[in-house]
């Protein structure tokens, strides 16, 4: 055997690597120094971001269970610098915990286990490794969304997520065996060349789908995001609706525009139908919540509707755009994530009511924070914008005027929230204004890498291009 | 060899604007001065080398001066229309190159005298340099777009020029009616850029001015009431350049933007910003001159010689130095615009073309002169005013000697520049059109005569009453004044025909000796005039003023022109129009709006029981979502 061929899965073999070495250094390191894991592990991960900048080679193994190419491998990257900024931003949190709760570095070997599930969800070549990556993602964040374990509110959290996320790898599952039945076969090569739209197979995709609509948390299948992420760490919060949110479009829309591309006129209307209401629910609820967490969780849900419009076209240019909107949308999440994280950290505030004055007395962080609202907003020139824009005009170019019209409204809509806490931090004096900080230097990286993101995403247009390149692989 | 480095002219200026605007309170003051002053050295160094290879050892073949174009696709429209970045080197491209440069580097060193103890003096240089980038750019621009792109930049450090001191009421609102009185010529332009880009199919000057080009010759093929499009184009195009050349009826913001620093009405007001108009018909010349017969032409001779005759009437009568300038400024204006308006195109036909670049070149010299010693005096004795001045000369020798001169050039006296540029154009306008020549030559001797009213108003008679004793300016401020007198004496003697001709290929330009006699004779009436009048202190002056009485009046509140703007935008736009649109928009747009916005938020609270929190209400919905969809869709599906 041709054991070269392992260097497909690189990125994976490095990362469950890291995940083992991790779990061996947390045995043998004395309690008092296990702190410095953090700094190890983010030190660890660090060099497995930059191992996988170079560059890849194509092809398939497992007899096509597992595929891998230019595309999948950005992806990859993308969730990489997500999960880098998301340690840095949390590093300082775990060292608290770490000291003061001395609690397991357990964290890192949970969160990674994640992320390997979704390298092998979004490089799956058939619906088993499909289903064993979205279950490997799931699972260890239910268990990550309870860290906290002295808060109630934690444990309710986690609990939520696991009881939702059981029934919805159930249903998916169910509407997986029956893509089976009408095909027979689980590879996607197979299924594309005979699926056709049958009771049967319409049933199968509309199960499967819901499955994986609960992990992008498109209404009606949104409801646990807002609970689990107040309960949640703020680190776990923000992996789900950047990492886990991120993951689940792209192998969406890997499977919906090759194996399920036969069903696009069945598909294409459950889309229309679930982008206007994901819009819709998630701004009209993100409105009246006072939470940051609750606010961020659906401001997330109604981004992911926006998401929608570049997955209903089925093209090229839609995944380019969709794959582009996801990369800066990770970037200005993180910074409003990130930023909630500093100040919770710091004061244990968390609602918007408590960031009034902030810019007297913080004005940094209440830049970044402005940056982060503007990118969501769709401001020009962050890079926001310039992801909604093309979105938009993707979806117009096949001419789904309607719902591009309805998607404007509610970016209107959505300018209205995002301002609120803008005003809030700049206009607004308050005697109680959360007192000047220093971060630390993990969070300040972390909040510098995100600013960077959104601004050069915004400017840098070549970029762009070259998603769009990578974009004739998928089809 | 070619004219890449050319594109650095520009983007100095603009580094020293991003240093000084980004780093302007960690750079001390007297350190942004010298950045300012190198920057701005470096590029006219670079400009004047340009000038000289250009002019002297490449540009030239076949005995045409050729046109060096270096761009890149910056926006695609059509296969054909594009907007491009780039430069282009052409005679009148590099002599406004040399005269921005040298102008603006003379007001840079200048105001590091003139802005000593301001509290914003980093601030005034990074102002300075945008401007000095954004006119680098509007002249070296490929085509209209370009040319609109900068024109608009240009307007823009003019706004936060005039409005440097902008704790002063009048000069914020200098600022806005400059910027807002060319911005409204600017929409003319950028129709007249629309239109051509339409019926055209090109934005670029190479393509457009090419005299057998598509754009020239069939420009006849559609018309709209009695004129073409292109001539339609041209009429607009042409309004935006009397916007920023301050023409009749445009002229009302020239006066005020005296509120700005007087450094910057030199540097703008005076020799380059003012002038962009003038460059900008130069620019397109053979399309003027070309289409439907040069019908656009004419107008912009009469515009032009209307306007040089109003300014020189008003400016007789003003009694702050500056706005006698700022008049002065707009009738030489005129005069320029009414010789490209009488200029032919090949050989010698073409002298009023040259002539008018000519005049440019020299005007820029000796008003920028005149306002850097009228700023000189200003700050002597602290105020604008003609009745706080006199006997200066006793004070101020140099300002004093470098102020005649160029009162004597702009009054056109041999040898100093003005004759010289002044002389081709009325030998143009003789040749063309009787009319603007008689105009031009009334003109010329009302110049004289304001002139030097101002002139023996400073510098002769008696003593004022001075709080501080006048004394001479550093020299920082003098050396400027210095170098732009030699300018303004030898200036003259360049033989401009040869370098900048209509058709490109330079002509031998001769002194024509009884109209130069003519004018020159005019010249000195009104300087004789002037000096029985003002020399010393009389009251034949009054008695003058007494006599006209109406006229006088009329003519020293200006004809009324702000009046009439004012009544038409407060009494009739505001009243009449805006306030029913301003109802409309309040009772019945906003009501709209918020009633939307109202609803979303009562929305928004109705449906908040949704999110129950319960586990079990949340899988009901998973699941009844899954079902309703499978419904939907299997039976839309057996329905097909």
């Amino acid at each position: 055997m041709d054991f070269s061929s392992f260097l497909l899965m690189r990125q994976e073999i490095l990362l469950l690597a890291i995940a083992l070495l991790l779990i061996l250094t947390e045995i043998f390191m004395p309690q008092n120094k296990k702190s410095s894991i953090v700094d190890l592990a983010i030190f660890l991960f660090g060099i497995h971001v930059i191992i996988g900048f170079f560059a890849i080679e194509e092809g398939s193994m497992f007899g096509g269970m597992f595929n891998t190419n230019n595309l999948i491998h950005f992806f990859k990257n993308v969730l990489n610098v997500g999960v880098f900024v998301l340690l840095l931003q949390s590093a300082d949190w775990l060292k608290e915990k770490i000291v003061t709760h001395n609690r397991g570095t357990e964290f890192f070997v949970l969160l990674f286990s994640s992320l390997l599930g979704m390298y092998f969800m979004i490089s799956a070549g058939d619906f088993l490794m499909f289903y064993l990556g979205l279950e490997l993602s799931t699972l260890p964040i239910a268990a990550l969304a309870a860290y906290e374990t002295t808060k109630r509110i934690s444990s309710e959290a986690g609990i939520k997520l696991i009881l939702s996320a059981a029934l919805a790898s159930g249903v998916s599952l169910f509407g997986i065996s029956m893509l089976y039945a009408t095909t027979g076969s689980i590879y996607f090569n197979d299924i594309i060349e005979v699926i056709t739209a049958t009771n049967l197979s319409i049933l199968g995709l509309i199960l499967f789908f819901a499955g994986l609509a609960f992990k992008i948390s498109l209404v009606p299948f949104h409801f646990w995001t807002a609970d689990v992420y107040e309960g949640a760490p703020i680190s776990i919060a923000s992996y789900l609706s950047v990492i886990s949110k991120g993951a689940a479009v792209f192998i969406l829309m890997i499977l919906l525009f090759t194996v399920l591309k036969p069903l696009m006129h069945i598909w294409e209307h459950i889309i229309y139908v679930i982008a206007i209401a994901t819009m819709s629910i998630g701004n009209l609820f993100a409105l009246r919540q006072q939470n940051m967490k609750r606010f961020l969780a659906f401001s997330s849900i109604a981004q992911a509707g926006f998401i929608l419009l570049g997955l209903i076209i089925g093209n090229q240019l839609g995944t380019a755009t969709v794959v582009y909107f996801v990369l800066i949308y990770v970037f200005s999440n993180l910074a409003a994530f990130g930023v909630v994280q500093a100040i919770s950290l710091e004061t244990g505030k968390e609602n918007i009511n408590d960031y009034e004055g902030l810019y007297r007395t913080n004005p940094k962080l209440s830049l970044v924070m402005m940056l982060a609202l503007f990118s969501l907003a769709g401001i020009p020139p962050v890079a926001g914008f310039f992801g909604k824009f093309f979105l938009f005009i993707a979806a117009a170019s096949e001419g789904y005027y309607i719902l591009v019209f309805i998607a404007v409204v509610n970016v209107t809509i959505s300018l209205y929230y995002y301002l609120l806490v803008v005003r809030a931090m700049f206009l607004r004096k308050s005697e109680s204004a959360i007192p000047f900080f220093e971060n630390k230097l993990y969070m300040r990286l972390g909040l510098i890498i995100t600013v960077l993101g959104i601004l050069i995403l915004g400017l840098y247009s070549p970029l762009y291009d070259y998603i769009f390149e990578l974009s004739s692989k998928l089809l | 060899m070619n004219f890449s480095y050319t594109i650095l002219i520009p983007l100095i200026p603009l580094a020293v604007f991003l240093l000084l605007g980004i780093f302007n309170q960690r750079i001390k003051p007297s350190v942004s001065g010298y950045i300012g002053v190198f920057g701005l050295l470096a590029s006219a160094i670079l400009s004047l080398y340009a000038a000289y290879q250009y002019f002297f050892i490449i540009g030239k073949v076949d005995g045409v001066y050729q046109t060096f174009v270096e761009k890149t696709v910056w926006m695609n429209f059509t296969e054909t229309l594009s907007i491009d970045m780039g430069i282009l080197i052409d005679p009148i491209s590099v002599m406004m190159l040399i005269v921005v440069s040298v102008v603006s580097l003379m007001v840079h060193i200048y105001s590091r005298g003139y802005m000593k103890d301001d509290d914003g003096y980093t601030k005034f240089f990074a102002f300075l340099s945008l401007f000095t980038f954004s006119m680098y750019g509007l002249v070296l621009a490929t085509n209209l777009f370009q040319i609109y792109i900068f024109w608009e930049l240009v307007g823009v450090s003019s706004y936060l020029l005039i409005g440097y001191y902008y704790t002063k009421p009048s000069a914020v609102a200098a600022a806005k009616k400059a910027f807002i009185v060319t911005r409204f010529a600017d929409l003319g332009f950028l129709i007249g850029i629309l239109i051509i880009g339409y019926y055209t199919g090109t934005f670029d000057f190479e393509t457009l001015n090419n005299p057998e080009g598509s754009a020239i010759l069939n420009w006849a093929s559609t018309s709209f009431m009695g004129l073409s499009a292109i001539t339609w184009a041209l009429i607009l195009i042409f309004i935006g350049g009397a916007g920023k050349s301050a023409m009749l009826p445009f002229h009302i913001w020239l006066p005020d933007a005296m509120e700005g620093p007087t450094p910057v009405s030199a540097l703008i007001h005076a020799a380059t910003m003012v002038v962009a108009g003038i460059y900008l018909v130069a620019r397109l010349f053979p399309m003027f001159y070309f289409v439907q017969d040069g019908f656009a032409l004419n107008i912009v001779a009469y515009v032009g010689a209307i306007s040089a005759l109003f300014a020189a009437i008003i400016a007789i009568t003003q009694t702050d130095i500056k706005r006698v300038l700022a008049f002065s400024t707009m009738s030489q204006l005129g005069y320029m615009m009414l010789a490209l308006g009488v200029s032919g195109y090949d050989g010698h036909e073409g002298v009023g073309y040259m002539a008018s670049m000519f005049h440019l070149f020299t005007h820029a010299m000796f008003k920028a002169l005149l306002f850097l010693g009228a700023g000189s005096v200003i700050h002597a004795v602290h105020s604008n005013y003609l009745k706080d001045m006199g006997g200066l000369r006793k004070y101020m020798p140099i300002t004093n000697i470098t102020f005649l001169i160029a009162a004597l050039a702009i009054a056109g006296m041999p040898p100093f520049a003005g004759f010289w540029s002044k002389d081709e154009i009325l030998v143009a306008a003789f040749e063309h059109n009787k009319l603007i020549y008689f105009i031009g030559v009334f003109v010329a001797g009302l110049t004289a005569f304001y002139m030097f009213r101002i002139y023996f108003g400073i510098f002769w008679g008696k003593d004022k009453v001075y709080e501080h004793t006048p004394k001479e300016s550093p020299l920082s401020m003098t050396f400027p004044l210095m170098v732009l007198a030699l300018l303004s004496i030898v200036g003259g003697f360049i033989p401009f025909s040869e370098f900048v001709s209509a058709d490109k290929a330079g002509f031998e330009a001769h002194l024509n000796y009884p109209l130069a006699a003519i004018a020159v004779g005019v010249g000195l009436t009104g300087i004789i005039l002037a000096w029985l009048f003002y020399k010393k202190e009389n009251n034949l002056a009054d008695k003058f003023a007494n006599a006209f009485g109406v006229f006088y009046k009329w003519t020293y509140h200006k004809f009324y022109f702000d009046e009439v703007y004012l009544f038409i935008t407060k009494k009739i736009i505001f009243k009449r129009i805006s306030a029913p649109i301003a109802w409309f928009d309040k009772k019945v747009v906003d009501a709209t709006m918020e009633g939307i916005g109202n609803k979303t938020v009562l929305t928004s609270e109705k449906i908040k029981g949704m999110q129950s929190g319960k586990v079990q209400d949340y899988a009901f919905a998973f699941v009844g979502g899954t079902v309703v969809f499978a419904i939907v869709f299997i039976y839309l599906w057996t329905n097909n």
